[in-house]
């Protein structure tokens, strides 16, 4: 079984450092007396809480419902009592706290009744609205809602479905210890896509470092009654990405600002699948999730994790060691720093990785580009990095998005290969929020004109009204006039009647062009999107800063 | 700071510092060939460079440390002192060190921020000021009597009283200002190639000379620190404009084997157009640019005012790279370059 295999433009090989966490088997952590979970921990609109302060939970209660097409709920991860419904730190780049529903554990650990689901017999949007409830979300790191991902759309079905093992981070060792150990469970998750997709041909691309896991995987796939192809892909990052998996197994690239599904393909992360399986053959919604801690501590490993437990937790069971010099939730390449570690495990939460100077020297002071090109021989997106880099510097954000700017993928290969060491994917990050931050702003101001014209439209045409009411009423005084002189005491409670009808009818015609003209929702993106931006702008201001402050080598001398 | 937190070991440092590696042949066989001078030529452009640039960011109230120790001012001072003859008098040397490193550097903003190539830049104020002394090359050993020791040659070089008789027996025209001169009296070139000066391909000396730069070259490309794109088109440039001047009139104009081996085309091939800040960046634009260059190159030799046209050719390559850059973009991913487009 050999499939002709294609490669993605660029990308770099970086030390792997898997084997310090996946020699240890699969821990379960022990369960926290609080649990903090947020009501936002997927891509579209946050869950509603559904539950009140002082109430008891029962393990795998539904307590924020999903609202809207895009969004998933959140669920206890054990029993308890909820003992707050607010604000709380969120491991997220901006360091500001979001909403969360705390629970303080019973020990217990009760769970509601719960069954599987008959997923064949259920009619598909049924099945979808189940999942969404049940709080099923990519768990690769977008943590996209998977039933909108589920649902094939006017296309009714996705010929080919991909399963992501790829795991392309350093560090990262989750999706292999999950390959290795559930594989079965696996593909039980990825009949019931399978199933809802109407795929024909389904392909599990597992990078070739991972020997352990393909074996796993194939195995397991030999015993189903549907063919499921295990695909070796090389070992280079950015190889996860979704993208560039799609590229390396069918050849097909994904057109600019279009989605997987309009070439007929969907992909989903192992770990998704994982929690589907659960979800569907045993009615468990998703509450935990497998996490590797690794970096500098004492045991490096691989920990299931109910959501909601304090990364402390996880790192004291790891074994804390001196000299840490902070923490990041992801991979080295793409993972963002924790602000404390009281922040919960999320369902987005795959690697919590405890940097050293040792592991993680402070990286060096950037010097001006000197246009090598090295970041555009490494970028997967087949970008000039060099060029944006130089457009964002100068605030020329017209240009920046002319060469592509939001075809870039963030994955960081340029900001590592870069001999000058400037940290270019910041300049991208600032450049799109920039960009954003205008595109509202012209919104707005689009929003503001329309109204002031309309606005300038309805007094003239009052004016208009009035001069030609005034006009009848002076033709209609002067027939009056001319006709009845003496019955002038008659005609008045009539001319009176017709002003307020003439007055009433133009209020409603106000109205009716009012409605028509209304401010049309601006917002007409996709909540996705809406939410990137969202985040974006919590966190620009902090960017923006930092963008603004000149590379630390151009500075003057005092 | 937000990610990534890991980086590559490469440094702006380490770039410049194999690009001086890959010199060192080229230095060698010039020392083996041509004596010694060479190293006096190199200490004094190496000195001067690091003055004048400490002495910039000093000015500019930029921090001298990151940017004396990037090593970009030597890599120019090199390349610069071996473009230049090397019996050239210390002025001359200090001159075009300066103008490179003041004005085609810092005035135009410093490292990476430079529109042309600041060796070239250097070069071309210096042969257009200087063309007399510009011509003081020594002669290659395998045909000089009594070759210079290091001591006599940096007595030429700092000595202003050296007798014009002494000089005259040490340097030597090059084949190209043979070439040149020849077709001037109206030889062919097969009679003009007779001169000892001329050796298998090109010079006697000089071949080899140019081979050495291009063994550098190549060792800078197995190490990806140039991309093959510049020096192959720009030796393509010049292979072709040369082969199809010599095969219609082989007696007007040399071979094109003899093009290409003078050592500033290797020079500038693999070290000068390959210079990251000045030159095309777009994988197309490189092609355009090195073929440019070899062309005009060519171009310049031919019909134009100087013996040679590499640094002239590079100087116009560098004002047009914008313009290439601009329209050679490459397609981005999903825009239909590579893979397969989309069934509709």
């Amino acid at each position: 079984m050999s499939r002709k295999l294609f490669k993605f433009k660029g990308g770099v090989h970086l030390p792997e450092h898997k084997a310090e966490s996946n020699a240890r088997p699969i821990h379960a952590a022990p369960l926290p007396g609080k649990l903090v979970i947020p009501l936002r921990q997927h891509i579209g609109n946050p869950a509603k809480p559904v539950v009140e302060v002082g109430e008891r939970v029962l393990k795998g209660q539904m307590i924020g419902a999903a609202d809207g097409y895009i969004s998933a709920a959140v669920h206890a991860s054990s029993s308890g009592i909820v003992t707050a419904i607010g604000p709380a730190a969120v491991p997220h780049i901006s360091g500001l706290p979001d909403l969360c529903i705390t629970l303080s554990t019973d020990g217990r650990d009760e769970w509601i009744a719960h069954a599987p689901l008959d997923y064949q017999a259920m009619a598909a949007a049924d099945l979808r609205m189940k999942l969404r409830d049940m709080g099923i979300a990519g768990l690769g790191g977008a943590v996209f809602p998977s039933a909108v991902k589920l649902d094939p759309g006017a296309a009714h079905s996705c010929p080919t479905l991909i399963i992501n093992g790829a795991e392309c981070e350093p560090w990262i060792t989750c999706d292999d210890m999950l390959m290795r150990n559930r594989a079965g469970e696996i593909l039980q998750g990825v009949a019931v896509m399978r199933h809802l997709l109407g795929s024909t041909e389904i392909l599990v691309g597992i990078e070739d470092n991972k020997p352990e896991a393909l074996a796993s995987m194939r195995a397991a796939a030999a015993a189903l009654d549907f063919t499921v192809e295990v695909v070796a892909v090389p070992t280079i990052y950015p190889a996860g990405g979704a993208k560039q998996l799609i590229e390396t197994l069918t050849g097909k690239q994904v057109p600019s600002g279009k989605l997987s599904t309009d070439i007929g393909i969907q992909v989903f992360n192992v770990g998704t699948a994982y929690a589907l399986a659960c979800a569907v053959h045993h009615g468990e919604p998703l509450i935990s999730r497998l996490v590797t801690v690794t970096g500098h501590v004492l045991r490096p490993q691989n920990v299931e994790v109910l959501i909601g437990t304090p990364m402390r937790t996880l790192i004291a069971l790891a074994g804390e060691r001196g000299g840490s010099t902070g923490v990041l939730m992801g991979g080295p390449m793409m993972g963002m720093p924790m602000p404390d570690l009281e922040v919960p495990v999320v369902k987005a939460t795959n690697c919590i990785l405890v940097k050293s100077n040792a592991l993680f020297p402070p990286l060096p002071k950037a010097l001006p580009c000197i246009r090598c090109t090295r970041c555009a021989d490494v970028c997967p997106a087949a970008l000039q990095p060099q060029e944006l880099f130089r457009f964002a510097k100068a605030g020329d954000f017209g240009r920046a998005q002319e060469y592509h700017l939001f075809d870039c993928i963030e994955c960081g290969c340029c900001s590592y290969v870069c001999p000058s060491h400037i940290p270019l994917v910041d300049f991208y990050r600032y450049a799109k929020s920039e960009i954003w931050a205008r595109e509202k702003d012209k919104r707005a101001a689009d929003l503001a004109r329309e109204r002031h014209e309309f606005r300038e439209f309805r007094l003239a045409r009052e004016k208009k009204e009035k001069a030609e009411k005034l006009a009848a009423k002076a033709q209609v005084k002067r027939a009056e006039l001319a006709a009845a002189p003496a019955s002038e005491g008659a005609a008045v409670p009539s001319e009176a009647d017709a002003k307020k009808a003439l007055i009433a009818a133009a209020l409603a015609r106000a109205q009716a062009k009012k409605a028509e003209a209304a401010p049309k929702n601006t917002d007409h993106l996709p909540p996705g999107t809406q939410r990137e931006i969202e985040e974006i702008e919590a966190r620009r201001a902090k960017i923006r800063e930092l963008a603004r402050q000149p590379l630390e080598s151009e500075e003057k001398k005092p | 700071m937000p990610s990534p937190f890991i980086l590559d070991r490469s440094s702006v440092t380490q770039v410049m510092a194999w690009v001086l590696a890959a010199l060192l042949p080229g230095v060698a066989a010039y020392v083996w060939l041509f004596g010694p001078a060479i190293l006096v030529t190199l200490a004094l452009a190496t000195v001067t460079a690091l003055a004048a640039e400490a002495a910039m960011l000093k000015a500019r109230g930029y921090p001298a440390r990151p940017f004396l120790t990037d090593l970009s001012a030597i890599v120019t001072a090199w390349l610069l002192a071996l473009s230049l003859p090397a019996l050239a008098p210390w002025w001359l040397i200090v001159t075009g060190t300066l103008f490179a490193i003041v004005v085609a550097k810092h005035l135009y903003g410093g490292l990476g921020q430079n529109i042309f190539n600041p060796a070239m830049v250097g070069y071309a104020v210096l042969i257009v000021s200087f063309p007399v002394q510009m011509t003081q090359w020594p002669g290659p050993l395998a045909l000089t009597e009594t070759p210079l020791t290091l001591a006599q040659s940096a007595t030429v070089i700092f000595g202003g009283g050296v007798p014009k008789a002494t000089l005259d027996a040490v340097t030597m025209a090059t084949p190209l200002d043979a070439l040149r001169t020849g077709l001037l009296q109206q030889l062919t070139v097969d009679e003009i190639m007779t001169q000892p000066v001329f050796g298998q391909f090109g010079g006697v000396g000089f071949e080899w000379l140019a081979a050495a730069f291009l063994l550098g070259g190549l060792l800078l490309w197995a190490l990806r620190i140039i991309s093959w794109q510049v020096p192959l088109a720009f030796l393509a440039g010049i292979w072709l404009a040369a082969g199809f001047l010599h095969f219609f009139d082989a007696g007007r104009f040399g071979a094109p084997w003899f093009h290409l081996f003078a050592p500033s085309v290797m020079l500038g091939a693999f070290f000068i157009a390959t210079d990251p800040v000045s030159g095309a960046t777009t994988p197309r634009g490189k092609l355009i640019f090195g073929f440019g260059a070899g062309l005009l190159t060519i171009v310049i030799r031919t019909w134009g005012g100087y013996p040679d046209g590499v640094a002239f050719a590079i100087l116009l390559m560098n004002l047009s790279v914008p313009l290439i850059d601009q329209y050679t973009q490459p397609r981005v991913y999903g825009t239909g370059g590579r893979g397969k487009e989309p069934p509709a």
